[in-house]
């Protein structure tokens, strides 16, 4: 093959052009040949064996010759609570395959994947660049194009973000204008000095749906307020954290709206560039977002001299290659500047080190997708919904057992019960709800009349940030669903700091113990302190919430640890 | 000058000194095994940990400076259930008989070598395909100074770097070839850093082994025989005393 062919559109950028050139070649050969990495090497300026380093670090790139299909089946809580798990087996023994190893034809390989994003269609699986749910049989992975397109439902009594969703093809440029898109643009750019957008933001108290909660308009203040040019300004769309699924719906829908956000946070703190770092395993939202990019730049909101100000910005579009810890914003710069995705200490922070080690804000996609309404309605109008601490709508990934899975387009501040009732109810005897994602805490049948907003989840220790919102019923089974949770981080664990590297291991080998009966006298206090050292010790926040769902299980159901 | 508190002791410090020099000024000490005073501090075996007062995150202390007024605590029933637990999962998944700056750490906690009947230890075959050197990745913690001697902290060689990820992380040439077939140029200062044993002169093994200088002549021999980088035909083993 002439790799030099294939890799010279990257051949002017240096290290950050790895990941790209390594998904050229992938997606090009079905795996990279040591030809292919050295030439990666020579063309890119890179160390061969850095090259290696990164093949082996990004799960969807591979050091050994793969098949013309690769078949991932989701493993996510839900998928594996609706026989994602028999399904994977399944299909190996369908094809008499090992997993992971292609067919002697080179035609089909069959994988276990972490949390695909379609939690609302378990069990999803992912065959070649489509994400297909619900798979009836083994069998049905083999065929998928007789796999229906699957829709997510979107509902809720608030539509601000999900206006006109779900849709089965994304809103047009054209269509976005008609519902009101890039006006926000347009006046900030022409009327609003950055300073008056930061501050607009900042009154309307918006704070970041990724998972932390940090309030954005203070962010977009340090970054704006720190030395240092170029800045840059970053969209998170590495949804990854199991059970989420918004930002997905989001991007599929109305790709518009989370890049006037962008645009305008570029603004706002004087960057003139923007990256978009899309998940992997999203490989079918790349088309998309590249047409919206294509249209946007066609009708003058990218470029030089937008709108005919001197503001120009432009937005690069990046695609991860299979790392949870990668959502981490500091791994995310660390993958984009074409390295292992290892997360940074802090101090400092984004704001003054960020992406190149410049200032630099990161936004995930549904606080980006808010802002255009900020700007249009004003922060009054964003705050006559949801409550003082926690204002505006919010989109929740409602999965599992209940009638009717999807995104939910709620207020801040209805309970639990309320969006389960939104839902259609939950089906058959509600046994717990798991809140926060993989990251997050299970929550008992009887506790569910809380107000969902920042302040009620801190005190109770449920992260309410991400809306992530996962339903398990009576037939569950809780070992199988605890054991599946300590191996996505045991497999997602980047492996920098001990803690995690090390800790991630024995959670899941205690529990396997614990729950084959073979645990020791000791076991139980062994796993409380792993966790407690994984929390207090790990250098990001993958290690340090990597125990917390187990932990939250070890209060409600003291008997699975005996 | 700052003044900090260290374990009830008062110390002053020229502002910016780190944590870990200014606990040793006094005497004390805490484990670390990735820190070296001449490579990128990476703070990441976690194991020099410190507790500061008013601090809701535990420091470490290889990486965080000295600042007027601090109060530090280097044995606090926190940052000693971390350490200990770190210590323990250490031991359980690596041969660390040779680490010697964690021996006295694991007698003063009475951690057991439980590596050997432990199913989660990670074992590797002792590495043996150059003339120069071993490398046995049992002893291997994953301090990551190695691989930066060999990269930008000092060589630039780039012969050898992390590969996998997780706890199935481990230190690899491009694509796994023998060491004479990487860039390597045999400069030693991997083995110097070395903080475990994992990484040893081969000569030095050998004599561990049982060998004596005079076998050595004939090994001369045998490596020149040996077409490297495959030099698989020479196992120590066989020939052992």
């Amino acid at each position: 093959m002439d790799w030099q062919e294939i890799l010279a559109p990257f051949a002017d950028q240096g290290r950050a052009g790895l990941l790209p050139a390594l998904h050229a070649v992938q997606q090009q050969a079905g795996w990279i040949p040591p030809e292919a990495a050295t030439a990666i090497a020579r063309t890119l300026h890179v160390p061969p064996a850095e090259v290696y380093s990164l093949v082996t670090f990004y799960h969807m790139f591979y050091d050994r010759p793969t098949a013309r299909r690769i078949v991932r089946v989701c493993t996510g809580p839900v998928c594996q609570a609706h026989g994602g798990q028999q399904l994977l087996e399944d299909a190996l023994r369908l094809r008499n395959l090992e997993e992971g190893q292609p067919d002697e034809a080179g035609e089909w390989m069959v994988e276990a994947a972490p949390c695909l994003g379609l939690c609302s269609h378990a069990p999803a699986a992912m065959v070649g660049e489509g994400l297909y749910g619900p798979v009836p049989d083994a069998s049905a992975l083999f065929q998928p194009e007789a796999l229906p397109q699957p829709v997510t439902h979107v509902a809720g009594p608030v539509r601000r973000l999900t206006q006109g969703l779900p849709r089965q093809r994304p809103l047009s440029l054209g269509e976005y204008q008609a519902q009101g898109g890039y006006a926000a643009l347009e006046q900030a750019l022409r009327h609003l000095s950055p300073e008056t957008v930061r501050n607009q933001v900042k009154a309307a108290g918006l704070w970041g749906r990724g998972g932390a909660a940090f309030p954005t308009g203070l962010k977009w203040d340090y970054a704006a307020q720190a030395p240092g040019q170029p800045k840059y300004v970053v969209a998170n769309a590495d949804e990854s954290e199991p059970g989420t699924f918004k930002d997905r719906v989001l991007l599929e829908g109305n790709p518009h709206l989370m890049l006037e956000g962008l645009i305008l946070a570029g603004y706002a703190i004087g960057a003139r560039e923007g990256y978009i770092y899309l998940r992997g395993e999203y490989t079918h939202l790349y088309p998309i977002l590249q047409h919206a990019l294509a249209e946007a730049r066609e009708a003058g909101y990218l470029g030089q001299g937008i709108l005919g100000t001197d503001f120009s910005f432009e937005v690069h579009l990046y695609r991860g290659a299979g790392a949870y810890v990668c959502g981490e914003e500091t791994a995310l710069f660390e993958s984009i500047e074409g390295k292992r995705g290892y997360p940074r200490l802090k101090p400092p922070y984004p704001t003054t080190h960020g992406l190149f080690g410049k200032p630099t804000v990161i936004n995930n996609v549904e606080t980006l997708a808010n802002v255009p309404f900020i700007l249009r309605e004003g922060p009054d109008a964003f705050r006559a919904y949801g409550t003082e601490d926690s204002p505006g709508t919010k989109l929740f990934s409602i999965s599992g057992d209940v009638a009717r899975p999807g995104i939910y387009e709620a207020p801040f501040g209805l309970t639990l019960r309320d969006l389960l009732e939104m839902a259609g109810g939950v089906q058959g005897t509600l046994q717990t709800v798991l809140m926060g994602g993989a990251a997050g805490v299970f929550l008992p049948p009887d506790d569910l009349d809380w107000p969902l907003t920042l302040d009620q989840g801190r005190r109770r220790g449920a992260p309410v940030a991400t809306g992530t919102i996962m339903v398990f019923n009576q037939d569950r089974d809780l070992k199988a669903l605890l054991l599946s949770i300590a191996r996505f981080f045991m497999e997602e664990s980047c492996g920098k700091c001990f803690p995690c590297q090390l800790g991630t291991r024995q959670q899941y080998d205690l529990l396997q113990r614990m729950f084959q009966g073979r645990a020791e006298a000791r076991d139980r206090t062994r796993l409380a302190d792993v966790i407690f050292a994984m929390h207090e010790g790990s250098i990001c926040g993958l290690g340090q919430t990597a125990g917390l769902a187990v932990q939250s299980a070890m209060q409600l159901w003291p008997h699975l640890f005996r | 000058m700052v003044r900090i508190r260290i374990d009830g002791q008062e110390v002053s410090v020229p502002a910016g000194t780190r944590l870990l020099d200014a606990i040793r000024q006094t005497g004390g000490d805490v484990p670390t095994v990735c820190y070296h005073p001449h490579l990128t501090a990476n703070a990441l075996c976690r194991l020099c940990l410190v507790e500061v007062e008013g601090w809701s995150r535990l420091a470490p202390a290889c990486v965080t400076q000295a600042q007027e007024g601090m109060v530090v605590h280097t044995a606090s029933p926190r940052v000693e259930r971390v350490r200990r637990t770190l210590l323990t999962m250490l031991a359980d998944a690596v041969d660390l008989h040779e680490a010697a700056d964690l021996q006295p750490w694991l007698q003063r906690y009475g951690i057991a070598e439980t590596r050997e009947e432990h199913a989660g230890a990670r074992r590797f075959p002792l590495i043996d395909d150059n003339p120069m050197y071993v490398r046995d990745y049992n002893k291997c913690v994953l301090c990551w100074k190695c691989v930066q001697i060999c990269a930008t902290d000092a060589q630039y060689t780039f012969a050898i770097t992390l590969a996998g990820r997780g706890f199935d992380t481990r230190i690899a040439t491009f694509y796994e070839v023998p060491l004479p077939g990487s860039p390597c140029v045999f400069c030693g200062q991997c083995v110097s850093v070395c903080p475990t044993g994992a990484l040893k002169s081969r000569r030095e093994y050998l004599l561990e082994q049982g060998y004596t200088p005079e076998d050595f002549v004939h090994f001369a021999a045998w490596d020149a025989a040996a077409v490297h980088p495959t030099a698989t035909a020479f196992r120590p083993g066989e020939r052992r005393k």
